[in-house]
C-alpha cells in the first residue's frame, strides 16, 4: 500500500520488471483486444444474419483477411498460453520459485505454433488460396 | 494504477477468481475438442488454416462455408455444435467482461464510479449474451 498509485505509463515502462511485468501487461492488453474483437464480431455477425447489412460484411472481410489473423492469432493464442501458465501456477503453488522457467516454457511453446502459423498464412497469402 | 484490496473469504472476488481460471481451462478444452473433431471430421483435406482457426476459435456452421466441405449439414452443423457455441460464448463473454471490469477497477480505484462501471458492464454482459445465443440458434 506504500506504493506510488500515481504513475503514468511512461514511468510505469520504466519498472525493472522483466519477462513476468511483460507477460502481466501483454495478458491484460490481448485480453480487452479479444473482447473488442468478438464483441465487434458478435454484433455483426447479428446485423449479417438478420438483415444482411453492407457494415457487417466490411468487418467480417476486415476479420477474415490474413493480416487481421497474425494479429488475432498472436493475441489468443499468447492470451491462452499464458492463462494456462497462470491457472497451474495458481493450483500448484509451490511452482512459484520457477516462474522464469514457466515463461521460458510459454515461449517455447508459443514461438514455434505462431511461427509456423504466420508462415502458412503469409504462403497462402501470397499463393493467393 | 491502484493497489486492489481484496477482503478474505468466500465473496464475489473470490468466486469471480476461481471462476477465471475453471472459465479459461474450459475455453481452451472446448477449443481442443472442437479442433479434434474437425479433424475426424475430415478437416485435413478439406479444409485451409485460416478455415480450421476460425472453427478452432467458434465452431459455428456459417465458419466454414467457404471451405471445400460438400455439405456442412452433415456434422458439422448439429445441436453438439450448438451446445458447444453456447457453452464458449457463455464462458468467453463472462470471462472477458470479467476480465474489463478487473482491468478497470484497477485503474479507477476505490470511487464512487464502481456501482455504476459494474452496473454498466453486467447490461452489456447481458446483452452480448443474448444476441450471441440468438445468432447461435439462428444459423
Amino acid at each position: 500500500m506504500g506504493l506510488n498509485s500515481r504513475v503514468g505509463f511512461f514511468e510505469g515502462l520504466k519498472y525493472q520488471g522483466g519477462w513476468p511485468m511483460v507477460s502481466w501487461m501483454l495478458h491484460r492488453i490481448t485480453g480487452v483486444g479479444i473482447l473488442v474483437f468478438v464483441g465487434m464480431h458478435v454484433v455483426a455477425s447479428f446485423f449479417l444474419q438478420q438483415m444482411g447489412s453492407d457494415w457487417s460484411i466490411a468487418i467480417n472481410t476486415i476479420y477474415e483477411s490474413w493480416i487481421f489473423q497474425i494479429f488475432i492469432i498472436f493475441f489468443v493464442l499468447f492470451h491462452a498460453l499464458n492463462g494456462l501458465r497462470i491457472a497451474v501456477l495458481d493450483v500448484w503453488p509451490q511452482f512459484l520459485q520457477y516462474q522464469r522457467e514457466a515463461l521460458w516454457l510459454e515461449w517455447l511453446i508459443f514461438i514455434p505454433v505462431y511461427g509456423l502459423t504466420v508462415f502458412v498464412l503469409v504462403q497462402h497469402a501470397l499463393i493467393g488460396g | 494504477m491502484r493497489t486492489r484490496v481484496v477482503s478474505p473469504g468466500v465473496n464475489f472476488e473470490y468466486l469471480m477468481w476461481i471462476f477465471t481460471r475453471i472459465s479459461g481451462i474450459a475455453l481452451v478444452t472446448l477449443a481442443v475438442v472442437g479442433m479434434a473433431t474437425a479433424f475426424v471430421l475430415g478437416a485435413r483435406t478439406q479444409i485451409d488454416l485460416p478455415t480450421l482457426m476460425r472453427w478452432t476459435f467458434f465452431p459455428n456452421p456459417n465458419h466454414v462455408v467457404n471451405s471445400n466441405i460438400p455439405d456442412v449439414t452433415l456434422g458439422w452443423a448439429n445441436g453438439f455444435w450448438q451446445v458447444m457455441q453456447i457453452l464458449l460464448v457463455t464462458f468467453g463473454i463472462t470471462h472477458g467482461f470479467n476480465g474489463l471490469r478487473v482491468v478497470l477497477e484497477d485503474f479507477i480505484g476505490p470511487s464512487f464510479t464502481k456501482p455504476l462501471l459494474r452496473g454498466f458492464l453486467f447490461m452489456l454482459w447481458l446483452f452480448m449474451l443474448i444476441v450471441a445465443v440468438y445468432v447461435i440458434l439462428n444459423s
